[in-house]
């Protein structure tokens, strides 16, 4: 199969599960011995598909080489994301796009966002890789405008796809077992099965559960200017222990003029919540349990060439349980339950070649309840439309999409507060450009867009007991970015695939929401609109795929990002040394990137990654005691890839942080040295 | 978060007052508690003393300060949330060594002993989970605990007058069912005798030198706000009065000090009703029990500050030390006034500059 081909699948609209069986081929073939039309296979995909930007993404053969056990993890190889990471394999792990803050991240899974009403944070560490085929990154949104409206709503935006059941030839069923352990005590069984019922309807049922005492060593230690080392410790990181289990069934089906889908996911876990080292405090004790379950569906129908429809359900609840259990302070038992359900309908029309329109209606019901004193118990009604239209004259391609946000927030009334009802309705745009500089040579591309959008204050900035303030605004972002895309694919030679990328863009963020002391002791907060961010940002990704002597085969991938994001909260705090204003924001490097090659000769893989976080501040006063010293780590793994007649074995083995560097993300927070893990992974 | 770093402020002076030490709180769980000292003799300001004097300490000093005081040779601070009392040279800042207690608050020091009051008294399941507060005695020359006295819950500050422990209890972690008495415990037989209500939420307390006690409350941050009272004959008939201004306006009381007879009040509170805070810096009368003023900084610098939070007055000039804790998140500013009310000097110091200690020559 050629790229060729491939794009002409693509160009078709959305025949998910024959166009899943088409990619099998190559994909399948290029698990053995054809990387090469696997990666070429991704970059086109990502190149000529509907959306006018290119994502990032990792998908396939790619993301399974790098050393990676949760999302997590993996995106820490894209550019222009910063990963806070509180260690250890239970540890909140989120991620923040262009500085502009972890709660402006949409997560989708399978196509329908991951919400938290609560507090907007999605945990990325808890989803595993083992089921996922593709982690997709947008800046701004999807450029594409069939789409749901609240895929519109965020300033930056993740894609999980779980893996889509690809059958070979004549069969029916795949199963496929893995089994992963090594440090911190991790252990990782896991199990798919896949069915083809008939010709129109398959399924995946999948499971995992992941158990580890979280325990590894970590250093802290202080050296004079004279060089004598003042004071070295080592200690075991507690109370990082783990034990989750995740269930999800799939069932994907296709029409003769359009494909559904449905999915039940269930996770529970329990885990400890490390903490911070601090003097004289070495471990915790507070704990966290979590049961989400949530069932999804989609279905999109073909009416005409003209017009298709997409038809989108949710329902979620939420469970979490925190306790604090330990004497030296205040004993906490709380627990909050969320309940959301959501719908979407969009709507896809092509008014002339070349001029498509979607519009798209959203409506969303969350509600929060807790078992804390005085609370409100809120409710949330949002309703989303969104009009968007794209428009494609020879090189150009435009896209334009306005998104009407309305939301009403009713609360019970508590002991001493008054009952609030709020409403908040705005109107933001995006604007999404792309062009072809180059008669007949699609191998560079200009892009640019601009995006305004905000985040809603979730239920705690508004209603938590005490800190909350309902008379919060949403905080907004705007966004204008500026780049170009060059790749080329080459049949012969060395050089099978090269591509570049550079963006350069700067955000504002205004009425951030920021907890302020609100005065008369005790560590008393509250939420306020007050702070401002700049940020001007350049990142730049190189790839490229060799082959040499028939059965090598090298993809190399180079990642750098530079941030200046600057405080503008409070132009009077402007001491060119300490002052806040104009300081970088907290735990946002300047400098970051990474670098990850894959060699493959026959069945054997030979992965190695290089990340590398420049120096930041934990605060916006970037003086040096708040200085955080630049952290890097290599890793490495192998994998080999037995095909017997019947079924497949994969070995793989890694070591993550090679050099068993000892460096904190969060301050106080250290994360591991130098770790091992191992997997063997059974497909038939 | 090691070496300090010096600073030229103000005017160099001869006294009995070396200089003060300026305990910053540092935000929890950044363990940025740091130490300044300011030289009277040089007019200099150290930063972040604790890492030179002590470098081979780990994490230096901890997380959450939350009082410091010189007794003798030796300067005690309470670190909140490291769980320890950290005992030094008074002179050099030098570690002596350390007493743990977990969750601990404020000191006070008579005939030999410390005394300490922790949230963290023995747990009880009655039915529901309940642990009070206590206060802890030790011995200041060999650093053991000898005894403890429970008290209310979330006990804060405490005073020692007339051979009895006043202990402000808080409640804070009982909301909305705050404690609203002050404890109070005989010397000698180290047991609570008995219990003053006063108001929620009580925090500082503080005995003048006609044996009143001088009570805050924090209020419960709905209906009842910060408050300040005075109790006259707190050993015997106690009696509670709620100082407020000519107007009835109360005194938000974040943090307050006694020079003579004046009461200096500091403090900031957020008004639901107008969304903004409300700040006041008062100076009250312990004699007449008059709030003399609200405003004792008489050049508008107080526009400039953004949280009041640590206060001291020097014993033999009067002029005032006022710590602006700021964001809570960034280093604060520490203000000097005359007596007068006008701005001498400015520095900046480490995170939430809030506990002073003065240092005298020997």
């Amino acid at each position: 199969m050629t790229p060729r081909s491939i794009v002409i699948i693509l160009g078709t609209i959305f025949p998910l599960l024959t166009f899943a069986q088409e990619r099998d081929s190559v994909i399948h073939s290029a698990y053995g011995q054809d990387s090469v039309s696997c990666m070429m296979e991704v970059s086109v995909y990502a190149r000529r598909s509907e959306e006018i930007v290119p994502s990032q993404r990792l998908s396939g053969k790619r993301l399974e080489s790098l050393s990676s056990f949760s999302v997590a993890d993996a995106m820490r190889y894209f550019s222009g994301v910063q990963i806070k990471d509180y260690g250890g394999v239970g540890g909140l792990k989120t991620i923040d796009i262009r500085s502009m803050g972890t709660n402006h991240m949409g997560v989708f899974y399978d196509g329908i966002q991951l919400g938290n009403a609560q507090n907007g944070l999605v945990d990325l560490g808890r989803f595993s890789l083992d089921n996922v085929e593709e982690i997709a990154l947008y800046n701004g949104q999807k450029a594409q405008i069939f789409q749901p409206a609240r895929d519109y709503g965020t300033s930056g935006s993740v894609y999980i796809r779980t893996r889509r059941p690809r059958f070979e030839e004549g069969k029916n069923q795949n199963l496929r077992a893995s089994l992963k352990g090594g440090s911190f005590d991790l252990i990782n069984p896991s199990l798919t099965w896949e069915q083809r019922w008939s010709k129109r309807i398959s399924s995946s049922l999948s499971a995992d559960y992941t158990g580890a005492s979280g325990k590894y060593r970590f250093r802290y230690r202080r050296v004079l200017p004279s060089g004598q080392v003042a004071w070295d410790t080592t200690a075991v990181r507690q109370n990082g222990d783990i034990r989750s289990f995740r269930v999800e069934a799939s069932v994907f089906g296709n029409t003769p003029d359009g494909t559904w889908n449905a999915k039940a996911y269930y996770y529970d876990s329990e885990r400890g919540i490390p903490g911070a080292i601090v003097n004289n405090v070495w471990k915790h004790s507070q704990r966290q349990w979590d049961r989400n379950f949530f069932a999804q569906g989609q279905w999109t129908k073909h009416v005409s060439d003209r017009y298709k429809f997409q038809v989108s359900g949710k329902y979620a609840n939420d469970w979490m349980r925190y306790l604090n259990p330990d004497t030296t302070l205040m004993y906490q038992d709380n627990k909050f339950r969320q309940n959301e359900l959501y719908l979407s309908t969009a709507h896809h029309v092509e008014l002339l070649p070349g001029w498509q329109m979607n519009l798209a209606a959203d409506y969303q019901y969350n509600t929060l309840d807790a078992s804390l004193t005085n609370f409100v118990f809120p409710v949330r009604h949002t309703l989303l439309l969104a009009l968007a239209t794209q428009y494609e004259y020879r090189r150009l391609r435009l896209m334009a999409s306005l998104l009407g946000t309305n939301v009403w927030d009713r609360t019970t009334k508590g002991i001493t507060s008054d009952p609030v009802s709020r409403a908040t309705s705005r109107w933001t745009p995006a604007v999404y450009v792309s062009y072809q500089p180059l008669k007949d040579c699609s191998d560079l591309s200009l892009r640019a867009f601009y995006k305004g959008i905000f985040r809603l204050p979730t239920f705690n900035d508004l209603y938590y007991t005490e800190v909350g303030n309902a008379s919060l605004q949403p905080e907004t972002t705007r966004q204008w970015n500026l780049g170009f895309i060059y790749s080329h694919d080459w049949y012969l030679g060395l050089f099978r695939h090269v591509e570049l990328k550079a963006d350069g863009y700067f955000n504002m963020v205004d009425n951030k929401i920021v907890a302020i002391p609100k005065g008369s002791g005790q560590y008393r907060w509250m939420m306020m609109n007050v702070g401002k961010v700049h940020i001007a940002g350049v990142e730049a990704t190189a790839e490229a795929v060799m082959r040499w002597r028939r059965d090598w085969s090298l993809v190399l991938c180079l990642n750098y990002t530079y941030q200046s994001a600057t405080d503008r909260t409070d132009p009077t705090d402007n001491d060119p040394y300490y002052g806040t204003y104009g300081g970088q924001i907290a735990y946002i490097p300047w400098h970051s990137g990474s670098v990850a090659g894959n060699l493959t000769w026959r069945n054997l893989g030979l992965n190695y990654s290089f990340i590398y976080v420049g120096e930041r501040y934990h605060t916006s006063a970037n003086i040096r005691e708040n200085y955080e010293q630049p952290w890097y780590t290599h890793d490495l793994s192998a994998t080999y890839r037995w095909q017997l007649p019947r079924l497949a074995l994969t070995f793989a083995v890694e070591c993550n942080n090679l050099f068993n560097q000892q460096y904190d993300v969060i301050h106080n927070y250290p994360m591991p040295g130098r770790n091992w893990k191992g997997s063997v992974k059974v497909e038939w | 978060m090691w070496s300090s770093e010096e600073e030229e402020v103000g005017d160099t002076r001869t006294d009995s007052i070396l200089g003060f030490y300026l305990l910053n709180e540092g935000n929890m769980g950044s363990n940025k508690c740091t130490m300044d000292f300011y030289d009277y003799t040089t007019g200099t300001y150290i930063r972040n003393i604790y890492g030179n004097a002590n470098p081979s300490a780990v994490k230096e000093l901890g997380d959450v300060g939350n009082d410091l005081r010189i007794y003798g040779n030796r300067m005690w601070a309470v670190i909140n949330c490291s769980n320890k009392i950290e005992v030094m040279e008074a002179r050099t800042a030098r570690r002596v060594g350390q007493v743990n207690l977990a969750n601990c608050r404020y000191i006070a020091f008579h005939e030999g002993y410390a005394y300490v009051t922790s949230y963290a008294g023995p747990v009880q399941i009655n039915p529901d989970y309940e642990q009070k507060g206590m206060v802890v005695k030790i011995d200041t020359a060999t650093l053991e605990k000898v005894d403890t006295c429970i008290v209310g819950f979330q006990p804060d500050r405490l005073d020692i007058a007339n051979g009895k422990i006043f202990v402000a209890n808080s409640g804070g972690y009982m909301f909305p069912n705050y404690e609203n008495t002050v404890s109070v415990v005989d010397i000698g037989t180290f047991r609570e005798e008995g219990r003053i209500p006063v108001a929620v939420n009580l925090h500082h307390l503080m005995a003048d030198s006609d044996g009143q006690l001088w009570v805050s409350s924090r209020g419960d941050y709905y209906g009842n706000t910060s408050a300040l009272f005075c109790i006259t004959d707190p050993a015997g008939t106690p009696q509670v009065r709620r100082i407020t201004t000519q107007a009835g306006t109360d005194l938000v009381a974040e943090n307050m000090t006694l020079r003579g007879d004046s009461l200096y009040v500091i403090g900031t509170e957020f008004s639901y009703a107008t969304m903004q805070n409300h700040t006041n810096y008062g100076i009250v009368n312990v004699r007449t029990r008059k709030v003399l003023t609200t405003n004792f900084i008489t050049d508008g610098t107080d526009a400039s500050i953004m949280e009041p939070y640590g206060i001291a007055v020097h014993p033999h000039t009067g002029e005032i030390l006022i710590g602006d804790a700021r964001t809570h998140v960034n280093p604060g500013t520490l203000f000097c006034f005359s007596p007068e009310g006008l701005l001498l000097w400015k520095v900046r110091t480490g995170d939430i500059p809030a506990h002073f200690a003065f240092l005298y020559e020997r």
